[in-house]
């Protein structure tokens, strides 16, 4: 209900929402749990296993029960805590995990089951009968299993990714956190302050503690106006830090938009950010500890602290008829704030039998506990017992604590592990846990407001002398400074299901079983009982299920230790750690000059790694692809052909030392290579295997032009990089990649000099510029390259101009061969020319084949040394049984090959034992009339002639193949010479 | 992650490359035998614990860089030019 | 104890008392026929094997944490065989079919479900290189289905099929393929194996070797000096240092690989799910939550944690590949050592010191190896002879270049696999 003249919440502004389609009113400030509970609405969730009616346990992120799915269609996001979820005008929430409706879910029969449904169940049936797992057991459990759904839709909403650096990280802006964001923005330093929630405070917008003669949560917005008025200091609210690495980077997520509702059209939801801090302060303060006790998860039984905050910043009394049930003096103030607030506490109940309960206007009961509760769907009743007595009190709210956990996490994310203090019966981080992040405050097991603030202080003093700034005059405003006196209780004895964990339903029964079959380490009894593992990553129940686990194992707290933590501190949208990729933001494209002209003529434009090439040019009335591909090839058998080969690396090297980096890199001498002449190179990783083939040309005394495949130029650029600076530095060699500076178009065909000459300034002819000449031209006006390289086999050459002129150039060709008969051809057809010659591309050096595989060995030159040659050497690497590059030709009733299918000899079967090697390459060649392929055969050189069957278990393809030289068509080479 | 490369100063691990080992500096002669080669290309001693690395400031300005770092903790020790200490070799 | 739906009842019935330890404590013993060193998936799988299949049952596992602490604790669970060159292929395909008698082997519930899997390619290389894979598979005697684009929808309707960045063409489906539940396993070979009286020893730690003239006589532990006549080093990422007890240097270099899981969700992927333009495979567990997993972060680690580069570049591959999953929230994420060999592919072997036998190299795919590995290990150890399925995981094939297997294609860097 709500109490008038309590909480921060604006009752000017009214808002409407939905849960479960029925509507309630809010005022802005509110999240959908504070405003259910206003409504008297106790019942928000079902329990994972059991389905048992739950409530909100806590008023925060750490919330186990009201977890909620909002919005429908693509953009429907399941497990939203109702807690931290704020409520906007037409928001529509649906509870989850229920059927047909949260009052009346069937699935709570599991319940009544529970006994058979214990830790570990899972493992110990299901077995029988053998195929029943997958047929009938594990559909069930998976379709029991979540407890929201996502909607199946492409995600429809936007997210952002940011980076940012500061000197100082302030993670957290309670009192911890306000005063150290002062101290060191006072002191001039770059800060940057944190906080989950839409509003900063903390615990002071959540209790009734005066600071500095104020109320503490008036104290706080002046703190935050100072803040707000320093340059150097930026506030982020709604930001969660969600995870700590090395050297300073932490990872941090922004709600940026999802309060907003409809506001938040165009922008983006979540940002995602990257955060470099010098040095970091975590005042991340504390969560509260449930107390299990026989049925202690009824919906209207929660913590101590979350009543407080309902009723102090939300203005909302989560009862009628409260009770409170704590081992500490921290709990009692719940009592007094509900009476002060005009609520009637119906009991205070204080375990420890010497708490001193005084002078209230309630009942008190020292050395009580509570040992049971009633009301299914809503708590009706609870049971106290102590020494003297045992009563039934009628309760709709029980307001529980356990004590205080302080909130270590993210100090343990570098593998830190915490520090058992027992005075507190808390864990507190290890000092040194995170380099450069310090803990201060309730996270570091100071819990009053006045040691809080002197500790934000100190800390930040701390930071500012290793920032080597000096630290402003400061005084720690008044404020409360009471001690923190508790008494362990992790749970009440008895016989009934106390919840530890209670999203997956794990009980103190439960834990007390692992131990028993013997997963008494503390790693082994979260993973049987599965506590811990569910949406609040154990932090309502971490600590008390080890206690009781160190309990029935006979060993103290500290022995037993703690499982890890680790990143995410809080579950972050998958959509907010991806942000930016989805669709074509995963990677960039890369196009090359001809890009939009190809796009023009219709060509399908295919990946070639990040690049897009086309895959061939069709003309009208061409229905199947081979068509155009079989007209392209005929291009250049025939006339000339024009294909952009602006993808395949180029890196410009000089100096005098480049000759003898080519000659340590490549495997044959480029020493000897004479200006004005290009030659193919072969280069071998260091492990003796073929990384990559190109052809070098040489421009001058000390420069050369490398070229590479496409998918290997970046791998071989970091290649010569290492090479040069880690083997041989004292090569006086410069090189650079050129990839992209030049656009590269291949002229190939019977006319390809015939076109050339047209265009070029100065003309050539066969002994000017022989195959295999290089060198500096002017074409069409622009001083360009021409190369007479020919991967097609036919007379060919390529011409290389700065590429900015790359567009015009093409066009200009493509004009000109088509007025010789030819015109433009794509990958496809590239692909069967090259074929068509034997020539190898990355399907046959795949990463697994040597020089000697393709035939190449003699490339090795023997006059000098170069990387990979030592290891080529190696007997496994020149064993003649090895696969070795063969041509074959279909000899079979079927013509068609196909890549990836496998060899065998004639009258064996196809067996990986009777394996005699595999087809890489294969295409239709209209030169000669059928289906070609590129293959390697054990033995392969030996056995041409010899017929194999080829078997493509995949396509259904079996057919006999005749093993030739994988140069097919003019085996002499005189089309290149021509 | 950062490293700090001695030219463009600190930079987050995503510009750069690591390759291995720095025994990567120390290339066998080409008749070494088999044991040396095996030991150059493949052996690692790998330990827990601070080693040398070839990392390549690969988004930056493509220096190959020398790192001494500790594989139990990722603290960073060293950061120095693989140039300068193939060269300090000889 | 028989575990069974009728014992389950029972004890339910009866208040649960009857539950007894899965495993026992034992004092370690000063002598044993043989020792493994690694409480994980391989050295419990080879201790349950070495008790079954060659009745040594006086042996110890001896295992510094608690066992199953290592990646066997902390996996994407995937089971599948996959694998296309002679020498894995035989290996992968043997442990599957051991997979799908497990859980009546150890009467233990491990989980296994051959839901299938499914590797997408993105362009006709990959597809090449794919049905090259699947071929290979049915010549093995498995199971391999190449699928189109529609195909592919048919199956992951759920994909991104217009706007992604790299397009799909196709996939290979491998239908027997799928996931267990990887804690399960460990408990499983545990308790098998500590049923055939294999003293399990917890928090017991190798410290040193004790080897006189080539020969190995036992080991240290923190738990005292142990004899044995046969050890075997199954530590996954800890190789090199337990190797180095022994004197030997290892071809490894260990690397840490992050995994993540999302919180519960009703069901909404089913099959596993592997892309090819970025390395990103993901399934749905029995709980709900999306598990998923990609690259190393290519550092070499023993920190068991990674960093953010890698962790956003998976993610980033989940929301082109499937943008469903955007409003799926990370839960946890992990990171575990795994030791990445020149080739990519494991060793099983004898070493130079008789007596001395390892199991390492797996890199990042151990789990679906564990009942294999243990199968042939256990046969290696038991008789000297290496098992048909794994001879060719040998420790020299670096050396001799002869019979490397290199999945991948990518050469001998150590991360790169």
């Amino acid at each position: 209900m709500r109490i008038d003249g309590k909480g921060l919440v604006d009752r000017s502004k009214k808002l409407r929402f939905q849960f479960d389609d029925i509507g309630y009113s809010a005022f802005e400030g509110d999240t959908v749990a504070s405003a259910l509970l206003a409504a008297g609405q106790r019942l928000m969730g079902r329990s994972f296993k059991y389905h048992r009616p739950r409530g909100v346990l806590t008023a925060g992120g750490e919330e186990p029960n009201a977890l909620v799915t909002v919005g429908q269609g693509a953009a429907q996001e399941p497990n939203v805590r109702a807690t931290t979820l704020e409520v906007h005008d037409g928001l529509r929430v649906r509870s989850q995990n229920a059927w047909p409706s949260l009052k009346t879910d069937e699935m709570a029969i599991n319940d009544m089951a529970s006994p058979c449904l214990g830790a570990g169940f899972y493992y110990k049936t299901f077995m029988w009968p053998r195929t029943f797992w997958e047929k009938f057991y594990e559909p069930l459990i998976r379709r029991a299993a979540g407890l929201g759904g996502l909607s199946g839709a492409h995600n429809p909403d936007s997210y952002e990714k940011a980076y940012a650096f500061c000197d100082l990280l302030v993670i957290g802006a309670g009192p911890t956190g306000l005063m150290a964001a002062l101290t060191a923005g006072r002191a001039g330093a770059d800060v940057l302050l944190l906080d989950e929630d839409s509003r900063m405070g903390g615990r002071l917008n959540a209790e009734t503690y005066i600071v500095d003669g104020m109320p503490g949560s008036d104290w706080a917005a002046e703190a935050v106006a100072e803040l707000d008025s320093m340059k150097n200091v930026r506030l982020m609210t709604r930001t969660t830090l969600v995870g700590a690495y090395d050297h300073g980077t932490y990872a941090a997520l922004e709600r940026v938009s999802s309060h907003l509702g409809t506001a938040a059209k165009g922008a983006a939801l979540e940002t995602f950010w990257r955060i470099v801090a010098k040095r970091a302060i975590l005042a991340a303060g504390a969560l509260e500890r449930p107390i299990a006790f026989e049925n202690n998860d009824r919906p209207g039984i929660m913590t101590a602290g979350a009543v407080r905050a309902y009723l102090n910043r939300w203005g909302v009394s989560p009862g009628q008829r409260v009770a409170v049930f704590g081992n500490n003096d921290d709990a009692h103030r719940t009592a007094t704030d509900l009476i002060e607030a005009g609520v009637e506490v119906a009991a205070l109940i204080d375990s420890r039998p010497d708490a001193v309960l005084k002078g209230h206007a309630f009942p008190t009961y020292a050395g009580g506990m509570v040992t049971g509760s009633t009301g299914r769907l809503g708590l009706k009743r609870i049971t106290v017992k102590s020494e003297s007595i045992t009563e039934e009190l009628e309760v709709d709210c029980l307001a529980m604590s356990g004590g205080w956990n302080p909130t270590v996490h993210v100090t343990c994310h570098m593998n830190g592990r915490p520090t058992w203090r027992q005075e507190i019966a808390s864990f507190v981080p290890t000092p040194g846990s995170v380099p450069g992040l310090e803990p201060a405050g309730a996270c570091n097991g100071d819990f009053s407001t006045a040691a809080c603030l002197a500790a934000g202080v100190a800390a930040a003093k701390s930071a500012l002398k290793e920032l080597g700034l000096k630290a402003p005059r400061s005084t720690v405003p008044d404020a409360e400074d009471s001690a923190y006196c508790l008494s362990p209780l992790w749970a009440v004895p008895g016989k009934g299901r106390a919840w530890l964990d209670f999203q997956n339903d794990v009980t103190v029964k439960d834990v007390k079983q692992a131990a028993t079959e013997n997963f008494r380490s503390v790693e082994h009894m979260k993973r049987y009982t599965t506590q811990g593992m569910a949406t609040d990553q154990g932090k309502n129940s971490n600590v008390a299920a080890l206690a009781l686990l160190a309990d029935a194992t006979g060993r103290g707290i500290p022995e037993t230790g703690t499982t890890t933590f680790r990143p995410p501190f809080v579950p972050v949208s998958l959509a907010a750690f991806g942000a930016g990729a989805q669709g074509e933001g995963f990677a960039p494209r890369r196009l090359t000059t001809s890009h939009h002209v190809s796009v023009a003529m219709d060509a399908p434009m295919i990946e070639a790694g990040l690049w897009y090439r086309p895959s061939y040019f069709p003309k009208p009335g061409e229905t199947h692809w081979r068509q155009s591909c079989d007209r392209e090839v005929g291009y250049v058998r025939n006339a000339v052909g024009i294909c952009d080969v602006s993808t395949l690396g180029k890196i410009d090297i000089q100096g005098p030392g480049a000759a003898e980096l080519l000659d340590l890199v490549y495997t044959n001498m480029f020493s000897s290579l004479k200006v004005g002449r290009v030659r193919y190179g072969l280069m071998l990783r260091e492990d003796g295997h073929v990384m990559d083939d190109g052809t070098t040309a040489r421009l001058g005394a000390q420069h050369f032009i490398m070229t590479t495949t496409t998918a290997a130029a970046g791998n071989v650029m970091q290649h010569l990089e290492f090479v040069h600076q880690a083997l041989r530095p004292d090569l006086d060699v410069r090189f650079i990649s050129v990839t992209e500076q030049w656009a590269q178009f291949a002229v190939a065909g019977p006319k390809s000099r015939e076109l050339l000459n047209d265009l070029l300034d100065d003309r050539i002819d066969n002994e000017s510029w022989p195959f295999m000449a290089c060198g500096s031209v002017q074409i069409a006006g622009v001083g360009g390259r021409l190369f007479r390289i020919s991967f097609s086999g036919e007379h060919a050459y390529e011409v290389a101009v700065p590429a900015r002129y790359g567009e015009s150039l093409f066009k200009l060709l493509l004009e000109r061969a088509e007025a010789l008969g030819g015109g433009g051809y794509g990958m496809e057809a590239l692909n069967v020319l090259r074929i068509e010659k034997g020539h190898i591309t990355h399907a046959e050096i795949h990463g697994r084949t040597t020089a000697f595989d393709i035939g190449f060995a003699r490339m090795i030159s023997g006059k000098k040394d170069c990387i990979g040659q030592t290891m080529a050497a190696r007997e496994g690497l020149i064993d003649p049984d090895r696969e070795q590059l063969v041509g074959l030709k279909p000899v079979g009733s079927v013509k068609e090959l196909t890549a990836g299918a496998h060899l065998f000899d004639r009258t064996a079967t196809a067996t990986r034992e009777n394996d005699q090697g595999y087809v890489t390459s294969v295409g239709f060649s209209p030169t000669l009339g059928h289906f070609l392929a590129l293959a390697f055969v054990k033995r392969g050189p030996e056995r041409m002639g010899e017929t194999l069957r080829l078997v493509d278990h995949l396509r259904g393809i079996e057919t006999e193949v005749e093993i030739c030289s994988p140069v097919f068509f003019d085996p002499e080479g005189g089309r290149t010479r021509g | 992650m950062r490293l700090t490369c001695p030219i463009c100063g600190a930079r987050d691990r995503r510009e750069f490359y690591y390759q291995g080992d720095a025994i990567a500096l120390d290339r066998p002669a080409p008749d070494a035998d088999a044991a040396a080669w095996d030991g150059y290309v493949h052996l690692r001693d790998n330990p827990a614990g601070v080693r040398r690395e070839l990392w390549h400031h690969e988004a930056g300005c493509g220096s190959w860089l020398v790192v001494e770092r500790d594989t139990s903790t990722h603290e960073v020790h060293s950061v120095a030019l693989a140039v300068d200490v193939a060269e300090a070799r000889g | 104890m028989k575990f069974s739906g009728l014992r389950v009842l029972k004890e339910g019935l009866t208040g649960n008392k009857g539950w007894t330890p899965h495993w026992r404590d034992p004092e370690p013993k000063a002598e044993y026929d043989a020792i493994i060193i690694g409480g994980g998936g391989h050295g419990l799988s080879t201790a349950y094997y070495l008790a079954k299949n060659h009745g040594m049952t006086n042996i110890a596992v001896l295992e510094k944490g608690y066992i199953g602490s290592g990646n066997i604790g902390r996996n994407t669970t995937i089971v599948r065989a996959n694998y296309f060159l002679p020498g894995n292929s035989e290996f992968y395909s043997h442990s599957l079919k051991l997979w799908e008698g497990l859980e009546e082997d150890l009467n233990y519930n491990v989980m296994h479900s051959g839901r299938g899997m499914i590797n997408l390619f993105h362009s006709d290389g990959q597809r090449d290189a794919f049905a090259r894979r699947g071929n290979a598979m049915i010549n093995q005697g498995d199971d391999a289905i190449l699928l189109d684009r529609e195909g592919v929808r048919k199956h992951l309707p759920y994909l991104d099929f217009e706007n992604t960045r790299f397009p799909i063409y196709g996939g290979l489906l491998h239908p027997r393929g799928g996931t267990a539940r990887h804690d399960a396993v460990a408990w499983g070979y545990a308790r098998g194996a500590d049923r055939r009286g294999v003293d399990l020893l917890q928090n017991c730690e190798v410290m040193g070797s004790d080897i006189e003239n080539g020969v190995v006589r036992g080991v240290q532990t923190t738990r005292g000096a142990i004899r044995a006549k046969k050890v075997g080093i199954v530590v996954a990422g800890r190789s090199g240092q337990v190797a180095a007890m022994a004197g030997m240097r290892l071809p490894i270099e260990s690397h840490v690989l992050q995994a993540f899981v999302t919180e519960g969700l009703k069901p909404c992927i089913d099959h596993v799910v592997t892309y090819g333009m970025g390395h990103f495979y993901i399934s749905q567990s029995d709980k709900g939550g999306l598990v998923f997993g990609g690259d190393l972060d290519f550092y070499a680690s023993y920190a068991s944690r990674g960093n953010l580069p890698t962790a956003e570049h998976v993610m980033e591959a989940g929301m082109t590949l499937m943008p469903m999953i955007g409003k799926a929230k990370l839960l946890r994420s992990w990171g575990g050592i795994m030791d990445m060999t020149p080739d990519g592919s494991p060793i099983i072997d004898k070493t130079d010191t008789e007596g001395l036998f390892i199991d390492c190299g797996w890199c990042y795919g151990g789990f679906k190896a564990v009942p294999a590995s243990g199968y042939a290990f256990a046969h290696l150890m038991a008789t000297g002879q290496h098992h048909e399925t794994a001879s060719a995981f040998r420790l020299d094939r670096f050396r001799t270049g002869r019979g490397i297997l290199d999945e991948e294609g990518t050469g001998s860097q150590h991360n790169l696999h």
